[in-house]
């Protein structure tokens, strides 16, 4: 439609007699129906204040364009969102807009936040085509609700998002990895516990047991990268684990593929998240029925390899948490759903908000709603 | 500030209201005599002061679901309350409500190392849940100054943050999950012990919703291991702007501080006069604060330092030791009692981009002047949040709404240079008719669209937030329906 004015959006909306699917750079694999709004056209950092630590952007902004704005201050997004592209096999521009709307977060969420985290303030259109704009551009607001966290991960299903205001941090001077080895699940997430539970500021904690890896991340000054590495390893020697160390690029290009699943990418079968408490990890993954996985968030995140059509929901029964499939055939996409199914009280919560949001039920219709 | 007239119809029900809230709780959880009820008559916004009808003490969340559904079914209003600390008046009654306060359930529901996750009730302080770790080694990280006595339940309700959040966070961000109660009775759980909660972000729309959309009785957060230590820096200068620039610059540099804390002329002579601290005599002053090894500290204040000197302070002082560190936050940890030694105060709590400081103090300076009355600041530089002082005399008649409106003026201002009215203390009523200011009538209409789903009749603590025009057609829908 080629929308690339905020009043252009909202005439969009007003006009549109059926259901849109919501869209950025279509790259992750979000079975939508009806005709494409994409607010790719809406492109632009408006404001970038680095003493501030803040950004402003139109939602169609390539990710891209932000992380290299920011670069060239020595500055990033801290929250690390993962380019869904190459396991999904999708193509297009990722946009700052769809990681907000996803509520796409990488492996340094555990020490920093997610992407809702980062999100100070938004503009986006409702379903009725009115302007809302809540939050700002400063650090700390507490006026009114808070309707920018709840439109972080809403995936559109609420409003179109035409504007988001984002904290950013500094880029640390370097980075390194102390890698374990030989760890079965238990014990690897038993080990990354163990480092988030010391002072040293771990800003990454994997465990991947195809190889039996179990990785953590180390930021700041080079001198303090190197003083935290070694106590790290006093501190871990009670594991009886090898351990090496992968400094600079090596440990980046590590988290790279760890951010992007790159365990993954090309490989056959369906593709699950789930979330949980760190210390269920290893006997929810067991229980799943999934041919491969491995741990992000010192356990918490699951990413998980399944048969075709596997009902892995079904297989790892009631726990605190929520699985994701990610990704899966349309026919599988539409049986076992892409989000986790609500309790009735949060589901009656949830779909009133929709109503309130978007009257018409035109973005996204029936996304994250499976009564629909 | 002006609040709803009390509905005459409630309170010729409160003898009913009384008994049927007697059955469901002991005895002494129902306070109803007109002398007792006063004692929660207000919050720490002293000015403003009405008893309640009843006040309720539950101590489970079944005690809470049965009030508020008894509530509901009588048409009552309900404001919750942790233990009072609000500034915003955030749990300030109306003569036809019921105050329902939390603070019987104060009990740590369990701890999880491994998991890095606390749960506990929601009427603990908020002190006493780092309380409860420390011999492990651990803190809940989000300090209010009002963190010994303020309940966590306030705590999500106004998403409250402290000094430390520049690193750290606020409570939203170190909020994991709840049970809540809803105005019907409903209980609902939202997120847990696993990060994200799936679905909507209701949990970040539940924190910092002023007790409007239900009452929080448990609440699961996160817990960090403590830093191996912590040591500030003392930097005086000449020039408020020049300080400005040196908070910029520091964040630049890539060293991401703990605290950076600012204090201006007059804030730094009341707190000397009144602690002692040994502060220098400057325009303006920061304390900044960094954690990790004694190495770590040394060579950050080091990086610090070299930043500050760029800009020529007048005094640049290192801690060495943790006496000097006590020394350099004794200050500005007395700056509030000190402006209040002084006279009555009204403390303000707007947000500014960070590079608005300058013009900013320059024009409070001048209204200062308009108004006649004085003003120190405090600030949380790091992130912007501002808390101007504003001094006045409650005995002097017109005093207080004088201050008021040099308040609101200040306020006014933090949103023209694109900030917002509360950085943390929350809207409550005190910065209700102003949400105008900040927001357009359809950004208030989808906030309180939100109300609508959560809580349809508007009882829950429904004259806050919104400015009681904007609201005044939902919140009379009931009354219209008697």
């Amino acid at each position: 439609m080629g929308i690339t004015s905020e009043e252009a959006l909202v005439d969009a909306v007003k006009a549109a007699r059926g259901p849109v699917a919501v869209q950025g750079g279509g790259t992750r694999g979000v079975p939508a129906a009806g005709d494409v709004l994409s607010v790719a056209g809406l492109n632009g950092i408006t404001l970038y204040e680095p003493g501030a630590l803040t950004v402003v952007a139109q939602a169609g902004t390539p990710v891209a364009d932000i992380e290299a704005a920011l670069a060239k201050e020595n500055q990033r997004l801290a929250f690390e969102p993962m380019d869904h592209r190459k396991l999904l096999g999708t193509t297009g521009e990722p946009t700052i807009g769809g990681v907000m709307a996803a509520n796409v977060s990488g492996p340094r969420r555990i020490s920093v936040g997610a992407a809702r985290d980062f999100l100070l303030g938004v503009r986006f259109v409702d379903g009725r085509g009115a302007v809302i704009k809540n939050g700002g551009r400063v650090m700390k607001n507490v006026t009114g609700y808070d309707l920018v966290k709840l439109m972080a991960g809403s995936y559109g299903t609420l409003g179109v998002l035409s504007e988001v205001s984002l904290k950013v941090l500094p880029r640390p001077e370097t980075q390194a990895t102390l890698v374990l080895h030989g760890l079965n699940d238990a014990h690897g997430i038993a080990a990354l516990s163990q480092a988030l539970c010391s002072p040293f500021e771990v800003t990454g904690a994997a465990h991947s047991p195809t190889d039996q890896k179990t990785m953590l991340r180390i930021e700041g000054f080079e001198t303090s990268v190197a003083y935290r590495l070694g106590r790290l390893r006093d501190l871990l020697a009670t594991t009886g684990a090898e351990m090496d160390v992968h400094t600079a690029k090596a440990s980046e290009d590590m988290w790279h593929k760890t951010r992007d699943v790159a365990a993954f990418q090309n490989q056959e079968g369906d593709i699950w998240r789930v979330s949980c408490k760190p210390s269920d990890g290893p006997a929810l993954a067991a229980g799943s029925g999934a041919q491969e996985w491995f741990y992000d968030w010192a356990g918490g995140l699951i990413w998980l390899r399944a048969a075709p059509d596997h009902d892995l929901r079904s297989a790892l029964g009631l726990f605190d948490g929520h699985a994701t499939l990610v990704r899966a055939d349309v026919q599988t996409k539409a049986r076992l759903w892409m989000f986790h199914p609500e309790t009735a009280g949060v589901a009656r919560l949830t779909a009133g908000l929709r109503a309130q949001f978007d009257p018409k039920g035109i973005f996204n219709a029936g996304l994250m709603e499976q009564a629909a | 500030m002006e609040m709803p007239v009390p509905n005459p119809a409630i309170i010729a029900r409160k003898a009913r209201v009384v008994e049927r809230l007697q059955g469901v709780l002991p005895t002494d959880a129902v306070i109803f005599d007109e002398h007792e009820t006063r004692a929660y008559e207000c919050d720490a916004l002293t000015a403003y002061k009405c008893p309640p009808m009843v006040a309720v003490l539950p101590s489970t969340t079944q005690e809470v679901s049965d009030v508020l559904r008894i509530c509901f079914e009588e048409g009552v209003p309900v404001v919750p309350r942790g233990s009072g600390t609000s500034l915003a008046g955030g749990a300030l009654p109306t003569a036809d409500s019921v105050i329902l306060g939390v603070a019987r359930m104060n009990d740590v529901i369990e701890t999880d190392y491994e998991n890095r996750i606390i749960r506990v009730q929601t009427g603990r302080t908020n002190l006493s849940v780092t309380g409860a770790v420390e011999e492990n080694g651990f803190f809940y990280a989000p300090d209010p100054s009002s963190q010994l006595a303020c309940a966590i339940a306030g705590n999500i309700a106004m998403n409250s943050g402290g000094a430390h959040c520049l690193k750290y966070g606020v409570t939203t961000n170190n909020l994991m999950g709840v049970k809540m109660v809803l105005m019907d009775g409903e209980i609902v759980d939202v997120g847990g012990g696993h990060l994200d909660a799936g679905g909507l972000d209701l949990l970040g729309l539940i924190c910092g919703s002023e007790g409007q959309l239900g009452v929080v009785t448990e609440a699961t957060l996160r817990i960090l291991h403590k830093p191996e230590g912590a040591r500030p820096v003392l930097i005086g200068f000449d020039d408020n702007e020049v300080a400005g620039a040196c908070v910029s610059d520091i964040i630049k540099a890539g060293v991401l501080p703990v605290a950076i804390e600012f204090m201006d002329r007059p804030c730094i002579e009341a707190t000397e006069a009144f602690a002692k601290a040994g502060y220098p005599m400057c325009e303006a002053l920061l304390i900044v604060e960094v954690e990790g090894s004694d190495a770590e500290i040394d060579h950050q204040l080091e990086l610090i330092s070299e930043i500050a000197q760029r800009h020529n302070p007048v005094e640049l002082r290192q801690s060495k030791s943790a006496e000097e560190s006590a020394k350099i936050w004794l200050g500005r940890k007395s700056a509030f009692g000190a402006m209040g030694q002084i006279n009555d105060y009204m403390c303000l709590d707007g947000t500014i981009p960070v590079s608005s400081l300058p013009y900013v103090l320059k024009r409070i300076g001048e209204m200062s002047d308009h108004y006649g009355l004085k003003v120190g600041n405090v600030f949380h530089a790091g992130d912007g949040n501002m808390h101007p002082l504003i001094l006045f005399d409650a005995n002097k008649p017109g005093d207080l709404e004088l201050c008021e409106e040099f308040g609101a003026e200040v306020l006014k201002l933090c949103v023209e240079v694109g900030g917002c009215l509360t950085g943390e203390h929350g809207v409550g009523i005190e910065k209700r008719d102003l949400m105008h200011v900040q927001y357009a009538a359809d950004d208030l209409n989808a906030q309180m669209g939100v109300k609508d789903v959560f809580d349809p009749a508007w009882l829950l603590n429904p004259a806050k937030v919104f400015p009681l025009d904007a609201s005044e057609s939902r919140r009379t829908i009931k009354l219209a329906a008697e």
